[in-house]
């Protein structure tokens, strides 16, 4: 990655113009100056981008170039959030906010795992289910809202079932392709081996599944979080879409800000956990270091 | 899966009989007519072009596929060794052996066979951290694992270098000796087949062409007169005759 055509390098071993001279990587290049360089171009690997907008957010706002009722400052913001934590507004709403997603992402889940496996394996499930969901695909989740609330009501039932059809059907989708995309070859040589249907399963279906199931699941969890906020902006009297909600009532951009900052942090969260999973889950692959 | 039939007098003597074998993918006749009777402990050799039937006879003798005419009648236990490894990558070595076994002592039957292909410190590492050679190997303790009757062997060698063949060949000798067992090995290498066989099938026209028994020693196989005699006369079954 880093530049090596340095000078140093090259006078060491003095070579023809048409020829190339590989050495060992070691030497002066990991020299001390090298390392601090290397650092501070991207000190906070990919997160340098998003400091460093914060930070020219944060100079534009204080020089007054912004205006606080379009956008506060960051750190304003964050004073914010602490007010509101103090306050107690902060962590019952974040708390309630989390509480409807985690019982629309189980449910969700559960019935997008279960299909999924069901019209993975079955031809029959596939038939079950797979013309349903692809049309409940076509529907925008926001869409369905209305409907959900004449159906079920503005109280929680509908926050709820809004993030379980959100995870649900991303899930189901890609855990279906990807029980059937398991290679075909290696079903074909589990069978060759003498191995029964609950074997295969065990064995070659379902771990070969597995990457294409946490693909799902970051869908998941991201079309969960979008239910999420599409529930809490309708009729919601606590929850963080409530705090947002408010805050534009009112004109408090920085509470705004507060719960926009709140969702990222909760997606980012999200995506953490499922890099983590497939640190554990997937070492078996060719792309992954062994350690 | 197997549809074994259940005839009132097998030939118990052969491992593998097919009586008129008939296999179309279309209008392609694949198979017309093909006849193979391969005997108990013998290694039969299958040669041919690519394109000319092998891997669908190989097929079909493993209950993969089924005929469109005639008859196939096979041991029930009988394993396959493909020409890519097929292991699973998601589980280790250890596990990929133990998948067709059955009953407490599965893991000290996968581990011997490991032993014998000299693999069983490598048990409990991932097929992606096994060469080319180790993986086949690998697969072929598998095929072993379940002693079976009739083992099948898919041009198994075909994708590793020459070193790390010549070493399979021997391992394939030596195994021979330890496990009584039919094996259909196909393969185009006209030198693998010499090397290997009891006996060497050229296919043509979706049949058994030529036939040739052999009774070389080992050293003969490497090389002799009779050896190159053999040779030329495969490469002129083959219509190569004039390429070497």
């Amino acid at each position: 990655m880093s530049l090596s055509l340095t000078a140093p390098t090259q006078a060491r071993e003095s070579a023809p113009a048409d020829r190339e001279v590989f050495l060992p990587r070691s030497g002066q290049r990991h020299s001390l100056l090298g390392t601090l360089r290397e650092r501070l171009r991207w000190p906070l690997g990919i997160y340098t981008t998003p400091v460093v907008l914060l930070i020219v957010w944060e100079v534009l706002a204080r020089a007054g170039a912004v205006s606080a009722t379009y956008a506060p400052a960051p750190t304003s913001i964050v004073s914010t959030a602490h007010r509101l934590w103090v306050q107690g507004v902060l962590g019952p709403d974040l708390a309630i906010s989390l509480r409807r997603a985690a019982i629309g992402l189980a449910i969700g889940l559960t019935i997008g795992v279960v299909a999924g496996i069901v019209g993975g394996l079955l031809r029959s499930g596939e038939y079950l289910f797979n013309g349903v969901v692809q049309v409940l695909n076509t529907i925008p989740l926001l869409a369905i809202l209305p409907l959900m609330i004449v159906w079920f009501g503005i109280d929680e039932l509908t926050k709820v079932l809004l993030i379980s059809f959100g995870a649900g059907v991303p899930m189901y989708l890609n855990l279906f392709s990807a029980i059937r995309g398991v290679d075909q070859r290696l079903i074909e040589m589990a069978r060759t081996t003498g191995a029964g249907t609950a074997r295969l399963i065990t064995r070659v279906l379902v771990p070969g599944a597995l990457p294409g199931f946490l693909v799902g699941l970051r869908f998941s969890l991201a079309y969960s979080v979008l239910g999420l906020v599409a529930a809490e902006t309708v009729n919601a009297d606590k929850g963080l879409g409530f705090l947002i909600t408010q805050g534009q009532t009112y004109l408090q951009t920085d509470q705004v800000f507060v719960g926009l900052a709140v969702y990222s942090i909760l997606g980012l969260f999200a995506d953490q956990f499922v890099r983590i999973l497939e640190r554990v889950l997937l070492r078996w692959r060719p792309s992954y270091e062994a350690s | 899966m197997s549809t074994t039939l259940q005839e009132p007098a097998p030939r118990a003597a052969a491992g593998v009989v097919a009586d008129q074998v008939v296999r179309r993918f279309g209008d392609r006749v694949v198979l017309d007519g093909l006849d193979l009777t391969i005997g108990r402990d013998e290694l039969v050799v299958l040669l041919g072009p690519s394109g000319c039937g092998k891997s669908t006879l190989l097929r079909l003798l493993a209950g993969l596929d089924r005929p469109d005419g005639g008859r196939v009648e096979v041991p029930s236990r009988r394993a396959i060794v493909f020409q890519n490894d097929r292991l699973l990558p998601w589980q280790k070595v250890l596990r990929n052996v133990t998948l067709g076994l059955r009953g407490p002592d599965a893991e000290r039957r996968a581990l011997a066979a490991l032993r014998e292909v000299s693999l069983e410190e490598r048990a409990s590492a991932w097929p992606k951290q096994l060469s080319g050679g180790e993986a086949q190997r690998v697969s072929l303790a598998r095929a072993l694992v379940s002693e079976p009757e009739l083992v099948l062997l898919d041009e198994p060698f075909a994708a590793l270098d020459a070193i790390t063949r010549l070493r399979m060949h021997d391992l394939v000798r030596e195994l021979r000796h330890r496990h009584q067992a039919s094996m259909l090995l196909v393969t185009h290498d006209v030198d693998e087949a010499i090397a290997l066989a009891d006996r060497i099938l050229v296919m043509s026209h979706g049949r058994i062409g030529t036939e040739h028994s052999i009774r070389l020693s080992a050293g003969e196989r490497d090389a002799s007169v009779a050896r190159e005699e053999l040779r030329s006369a495969l490469l002129a079954d083959l219509g190569l005759a004039n390429q070497h």
